[in-house]
């Protein structure tokens, strides 16, 4: 258990170095440190379908994140309000310390006792899916509703994505189209 | 591909790319097929699948990438993954209802098994891999011309 902390302590550290550095691409290598951080807390976990999947996203979302960033001067927005800033944030991380403190104490401890569902799930899954990954079984068979939604989800996002910024809409009457380098 | 192009980055990452493109490919379609035996699944194979084409995207430059699969291609394998998600969820009817699974359930720890799930996970796999190969490409051929306030 101790390494979990030490994990989640190196991940906090990051994630106050990724808001804190005033160069962009130093904050997106310590977003991807934060990434990495996961990646090996839900190895210890062992959880190794979701590492896989976190690793593998960070992975995309670095590269797209960098290509963002890598070229441009996007403005840094730095307000003098400071003081008030900072007390409405202190506020609000101790109202939701104290309510999560307060939710957290009725749980049961950590991985203990397995719940009804996911007992019936290990049990019975293989032999009513005959997936012998359960992870599998699971989002595919038993929570397929789930994945379908999911699918839409990232279905609809692609369409919107490819229909707001695609080329056509966007050159105006009479502009002179360049083809940008890649 | 062996053809010299003038874009993209040196001659190292070209090699190098030359080299692991495949086999990154290939771990994708292995993870995307073997999502019911091992960890991994649907999306963790697409995302691989759609590293790869970005992969050859970042180090040859754009042309070869959609030389090999267009944005037009993307934008249909897309869609086929969404159709063919949800066709096999609807043949679920033939035995009863929605998501039933309806293909005998095979031996155990071999490719065709469970039934529907690898069926269902090569459809969610060409969803996403395609789908995040034409998110990326459509987010990097945007350019935002910054506004100049004089």
């Amino acid at each position: 258990m101790i390494d979990l902390y030490v994990l989640l302590i190196f991940m906090i550290i990051g994630a106050i170095i990724a808001i804190e550095v005033k160069d962009l691409l130093s904050s997106v290598v310590a977003v991807g440190a934060v990434g990495l951080g996961l990646v090996v807390a839900l190895l210890i976990l062992k959880a190794p379908d979701v590492a896989i999947t976190q690793l593998v996203v960070e992975i995309l979302c670095l590269i797209i994140l960098i290509r963002a960033t890598l070229k441009k001067d996007l403005p840094f927005s730095t307000s003098g309000r400071w003081v008030l800033n900072s007390v409405i944030t202190i506020g609000f991380i101790a109202v939701f310390l104290l309510a999560a403190w307060k939710c957290l104490r009725e749980l049961p401890e950590f991985g203990y006792p397995t719940m009804k569902v996911a007992s019936t799930y290990l049990k019975e899954g293989f032999s009513e899916t005959g997936a012998t990954n359960l992870v599998g079984s699971v989002i595919l068979d038993y929570r397929a509703y789930d994945t379908l939604g999911e699918a839409t989800i990232l279905f609809a996002a692609v369409i919107g994505v490819l229909a707001i910024v695609r080329r056509i809409g966007r050159i105006k009457r009479g502009e002179i189209v360049e083809e940008d380098d890649e | 591909m062996s053809k010299e192009d003038e874009k993209g980055m040196s001659l190292i990452v070209k090699t190098i790319t030359r080299l692991t493109v495949g086999l990154i490919l290939l771990y994708g379609l292995y993870i995307v097929f073997h999502g019911h035996g091992s960890p991994g699944g649907g999306f963790t194979g697409g995302v691989i699948i759609a590293l790869s084409f970005i992969h050859l995207m970042l180090a040859y430059g754009k042309e070869v990438a959609f030389r090999k699969l267009s944005e037009a291609a993307a934008s249909f394998f897309v869609s086929l993954g969404a159709i063919l998600f949800l066709a096999i969820a609807l043949l679920g009817f033939t035995g009863g209802y929605f998501f039933l699974n309806f293909i005998p359930k095979g031996e155990p720890f071999r490719l065709f098994s469970a039934g529907i799930i690898p069926l269902c996970d090569i459809a969610i796999g060409l969803i996403v891999g395609a789908g995040l190969f034409a998110i990326f490409v459509a987010l990097v051929s945007l350019k935002l011309e910054p506004e100049r306030k004089e």
